[in-house]
């Protein structure tokens, strides 16, 4: 069973860990000041959600110290699904990309608030508000731009169409799914994928934008077990170039 | 009476007459007054502006720029261009107020009454 919990805990932090990371590379070149503290504080935001699983990690199932977690390991140790190593790209691809990934988090930290696990179940109803926020931050902005002019709109479609399998990749599913689901721990990816597709189509559709046809066969599969794209390894030693300049340095 | 375009120097000193005349890379945003409210029941205080393009928009930038830390319970926004201000040049409406010492409360002289009923307590 701590396998499984701990296969969890893992790929929740390191998406955390990844999108935070990403999406604070827009800080100071944010489109308009208002929406460059936003996306800013929403970034830290996810960075304090890694932190707090990482923590559960070290705490219950006796794994190294969050910052070791988050900066000492390999990446093939990186559970993150695909979508959050993705490069920046123009701004409307990392809001699509924020509205996609932050309505599965909302979601999944509403299955958690009930698991079985109580330090997740704690952590689900500590991060709810927080979380809400983002999405309303997302969709407000979404339907805003979709419902703008021509090219916002077609920007953003073309954008959701790219992100689209690599986001279904967040529901890459574990070996241990069974195991969660009948320990009450996390009522498993499949469920969390449908709630999602439900929550998200009609805000696609306010925004005047069409939900990308999905072909199982393009799922960007591979990140929950160590296989990432090009994009994560540079980004991992961008994260820790200033560690690795003195590996014994306190901090 | 004036209306107020926007009390953001940055777009006071372009010299605009009303938002219609925002320059055409500009004519989304929108300034809002905020107000921040800490406790249920307290008084909604101005705390600064935000440019945005509606006013949900308005409320989520809001949050991040003045909710960011300490207490918050709710916050409102408003378009600066519906706050109605006198003119300048009438201020002189206020300028005999700081004189009329007999409407603040602290001039009228209820001490002695007050000592008097301490002193009787305390018999």
């Amino acid at each position: 069973m701590n396998n499984a919990t701990k296969d969890l805990l893992f790929k929740m932090a390191d998406d955390a860990l990844i999108i935070g990371h990403r999406n604070s590379e827009w800080t100071g070149i944010g489109p308009m000041l208002e929406e460059d503290l936003a996306f800013s504080s929403m970034a830290q935001d996810k960075i304090g959600h890694a932190q707090a699983l990482y923590k559960i990690l070290h705490e219950q199932f006796g794994e190294a110290e969050p910052d070791a977690l988050g900066f000492k390991r390999s990446e093939k140790d990186f559970k993150s699904c695909q979508l959050v190593e993705l490069p920046i790209g123009e701004y409307d691809f990392s809001l699509v990309r924020h509205f996609l990934f932050d309505h599965a988090e909302l979601l999944r930290y509403e299955m958690l608030a009930t698991s079985s696990f109580q330090p997740l179940a704690l952590l689900a109803k500590k991060v709810k508000g927080e979380i809400k926020y983002h999405t309303m931050h997302a969709d407000t902005f979404l339907i805003q731009l979709g419902t703008g002019n021509e090219e916002a709109n077609a920007r953003l479609q073309s954008s959701l169409n790219y992100a689209w399998h690599f986001a279904l990749g967040i529901f890459e599913e574990s070996e241990f799914e069974n195991e969660l689901i009948s320990n009450g721990v996390f009522a498993g990816e499949k469920v969390l994928r449908k709630k999602w597709l439900e929550k998200i189509t009609p805000i696609i559709e306010a925004a005047n934008l069409k939900v990308p046809a999905t072909d199982e066969s393009k799922i960007a599969l591979g990140g929950r077990k160590g296989f990432h794209t090009e994009h994560l390894q540079p980004l991992l030693e961008e994260m820790t170039e200033v560690t690795a300049s003195d590996i014994e340095a306190e901090w | 009476m004036n209306t107020t375009t926007s009390l953001d120097p940055r777009i006071k000193r372009l010299n605009l007459d009303s938002e219609n005349e925002l320059s055409p890379t500009n004519s989304h945003l929108v300034t809002w007054e905020v107000f921040h409210q800490e406790k249920k029941g307290k008084q909604p205080i101005h705390a600064g502006i935000v440019h945005a393009s509606s006013p949900e928009l308005a409320l989520v930038y809001a949050k991040e720029q003045y909710a960011r830390r300490g207490k918050t319970t709710n916050l409102w926004v408003v378009k600066s261009s519906d706050v109605y201000s006198f003119s300048p040049e009438d201020e002189d409406v206020f300028a005999t107020t700081p004189e009329k010492t007999f409407r603040d409360p602290a001039s009228y002289k209820v001490r002695d009454k007050i000592e008097a009923y301490q002193k009787r307590k305390t018999a």
